[in-house]
């Protein structure tokens, strides 16, 4: 199946270079895939996943292991940040 | 160096500079800048003063770690009654000017009165001079500054000055200081304005000195220092992206407001955000950003530093605005940029370079725009009345219209007004997004519920500054919280908003509060001044100035009625998004935080409260 992940600030650095100047990247990837098996295959640094918006909406540490992907989904990861 | 004891009074009509003693015992139960000032004013003025009139008074304060060793101690407040929102204005600025101000010997100015003619004040340590200021009258806050340096022969002046538009009497013009730091929101730039006081130029050489516990504060300093250091946010996150990171942040949850709040997500939002300020432009090769800059003290160092393009269609012919130069932060962007629909990140910069080189609030600028932008959709206002198309999204509209807006020229008088009066003078006063009179920031009160709250109860109108539940609500500091929850979210605003009011009243910057809480700031805060600065005494201040601020708000003329939303984001749900269907619930929230603020059903403080709170 297909999936969006987008990778943002400092991150950006583990996307493709054609892909870094639109933060994001369509991935095929396996049914059973999870929020966090994601986050393990493309090699994140654990200290820089942060932020984990699925679709939009916070996906706690505690459930990264079995929040499962769909079909469509867009993920987006942000390591610490904050703004004003 | 803690206090300095001194207050200097001009009296604009007299044409007098005068020393007085700061009152201690109110500098016991308020602290310094925004609490102190706001205690000073307070007990000034009549709260239904005009705030352009003479009876008003503007107090720039510092706070008692300006110009000290502790990271971000630069930090000074413009207290006055604000003539955007008709409530106390408090707005805050970082930069250079205030550090320079205690260096000077002085924690704090109160100018009130009329000059007959424009002046600015000149400080020299403990001399202070009212100047004519007819040949500065009309110069932009840039021109002004650079005159004044070359005037006294001296580039370490520090000024703090009004461009055009706070002559106009714009409703949302700003203080600028240090050519692209502003006290920035409720139209404090409208009040110097309307007392002909075109800036504030000051050298201190006195130094620090008078902290109570030297050594003390020393070791606390330095290990607040360290923790900013060590923190992702502090330390990394805001040096590198800056406040803009939030562009896409905030856009991915469904909670960027978009063309005056119609929308929650904005398909332009990647090009005006820090990762594209980082990239670089197909035009010149070079990136947009140029570098990150820290005010006096800060090792944070947050600011952005940037080039616009010369190729740009609105300075191809100007090469003035070449060089770099303050901006983007992230409520600019979003003001000027998704507010509007406009996507073009180098006109934006544009716009806010005229936003800092005139002295213009762009968050109200913007989201006024905004709402020009609707009515003109909607077919109330023409091009003829406007004198140019302006279709949600046109980066050609925005720039002309900050022009017209700063200038005061033709329809950008009307702008002027802020989009509360502008929308009324054209029958849709529900096309306003404001709360009592000042515009939204960059977060939607919709898709943050914590937010929403924020913002009806705001004591400046809406503002994200008195009461940061994004800290929460998106980031989880310190906890995290959802956003579409109302539960629970009234007791923590109520812990930001009183928080919020030490720092504010301190000299530091909020935005050390991504990394310190208040067991970091304490200890700063007790080394360098005397007396009690327990962590709970420091906390019930934080609220009582929260409730002297409201006590003069109701003075003013507001009532509980005023701590509300607009219809749009009370009735329309979100449309898209993480946030789609939701609406801001603050019926459910705001008789609990009444409650827990120990007000009345009606939002008024009660006696116990007030007794409670030394009031």
């Amino acid at each position: 199946m297909q999936i969006t992940l987008k990778l943002y600030a400092f991150l950006t650095d583990y996307l493709p270079v054609d892909a870094r100047r639109s933060n994001a990247l369509v991935l095929e990837v396996g049914d059973g895939s999870t929020v966090a098996s994601l986050i393990a295959d493309r090699a994140l640094p654990p200290r820089l996943v942060h932020l984990v918006l699925l679709n939009g909406e916070f996906v706690p540490p505690q459930q990264r292991d079995t929040q499962r992907l769909n079909p469509g989904d867009v993920l987006a990861i942000w390591p610490p940040i904050a703004g004003g | 160096m803690a206090w300095t004891r001194k207050i200097l009074r001009v009296n604009l009509t007299q044409g007098s500079c005068v020393s007085e003693a700061l009152n201690m015992a109110w500098a016991a139960q308020y602290l310094g800048q925004r609490g102190l000032a706001s205690k000073y004013l307070v007990s000034e003025i009549d709260p239904q003063v005009d705030p352009l009139s003479p009876g008003n008074k503007i107090i720039y304060a510092t706070g008692p770690l300006t110009g000290t060793m502790a990271s971000t101690g630069g930090r000074y407040s413009v207290v006055t009654k604000g003539p955007l929102t008709g409530v106390i204005a408090c707005s805050n600025s970082g930069g250079f000017f205030g550090a320079e101000l205690k260096f000077a010997g002085w924690d704090m100015i109160i100018v009130e009165g009329r000059s007959p003619t424009p002046v600015y004040l000149h400080i020299e340590n403990e001399r202070a001079t009212l100047v004519p200021a007819d040949d500065l009258w009309g110069q932009t806050v840039w021109a002004t500054e650079a005159a004044l340096k070359k005037r006294h022969q001296d580039p370490l002046l520090r000024v703090s000055s009004i461009g055009r538009a706070g002559e106009n009497q714009v409703l949302f013009a700003a203080i600028v200081n240090d050519l692209h730091r502003a006290a920035g929101r409720s139209g404090v730039g409208a009040v110097m304005g309307s007392k002909n006081l075109k800036a504030i130029a000051v050298r201190g050489t006195r130094g620090v000195g008078n902290i109570a516990d030297p050594k003390a504060f020393m070791a606390a300093a330095t290990a607040g220092k360290k923790v900013l250091a060590e923190n992702a946010v502090t330390g990394q996150g805001l040096p590198t992206y800056g406040t803009q990171v939030l562009m896409n942040v905030i856009n991915e949850m469904g909670a960027l407001p978009t063309r005056n709040h119609r929308d929650v997500e904005f398909e332009g939002a990647r090009k005006i955000s820090a990762e594209a300020m980082h990239e670089k432009r197909a035009s010149d090769g070079r990136t947009h950003l140029v570098t990150n800059q820290a005010c006096f003290g800060c090792t944070i160092a947050c600011g952005r530093i940037s080039r616009i393009d010369e190729t740009h269609f609105s300075v191809e012919t100007r090469p003035e605005y070449w060089g770099a130069s303050g901006g983007l932060e992230y409520e600019a962007a979003w003001a000027l940029g998704s507010a509007n629909g406009v996507d073009d990140l180098e006109a934006l910069q544009f716009a806010n370079l005229l936003c800092n080189e005139d002295g213009m609030d762009p968050i109200s600028f913007g989201a006024t725009v905004g709402a020009v932008m609707e009515l003109y959709d909607l077919g109330i206002l023409s091009k003829e009345e406007i004198g140019l198309e302006t279709p949600f999204g046109s980066a050609e509209a925005l720039c002309k219209l900050a022009e017209m807006t700063a200038r005061g020229e033709g329809f950008g008088k009307v702008i002027g007004l802020g989009s509360k009066r502008l929308c009324a003078q054209y029958g849709k006063p529900e096309l306003s997004m404001t709360v009592k009179g000042q515009e939204f920031p960059a977060y939607d009160g919709r898709a943050l519920q914590g937010m929403g709250l924020a913002y009806a109860t705001s004591n400046r109108g809406a503002c994200h500054l008195r009461g940061y539940m994004v800290s929460s609500e998106v980031f989880g500091i310190p906890v995290k919280t959802d956003p579409r929850e109302t539960a629970g979210k009234p007791e923590m605003l109520k812990a930001f908003q009183d928080a919020t009011a030490v720092v504010d009243s301190s000299g530091l910057c909020v935005f050390t509060t991504f990394a310190w809480t208040m067991n970091d700031i304490q200890p700063q805060i007790q080394a360098a001044c005397e007396g009690d600065w327990a962590l709970d005494s420091l906390l019930q201040m934080g609220e009582r100035i929260w409730n002297l601020e409201r006590d003069f708000n109701l003075a003013a003329g507001i009532t509980g009625k005023d701590d509300t939303l607009p219809p749009r984001l009370l009735n329309e749900p979100c449309k898209t998004g993480g946030s789609k269907g939701m609406v801001a619930e603050i019926g459910k929230m705001l008789p609990e935080y009444y409650s827990l603020r120990g007000w009345t059903a009606d939002g008024v403080p009660t006696a116990a409260t007030r007794s409670r709170l030394g009031l």
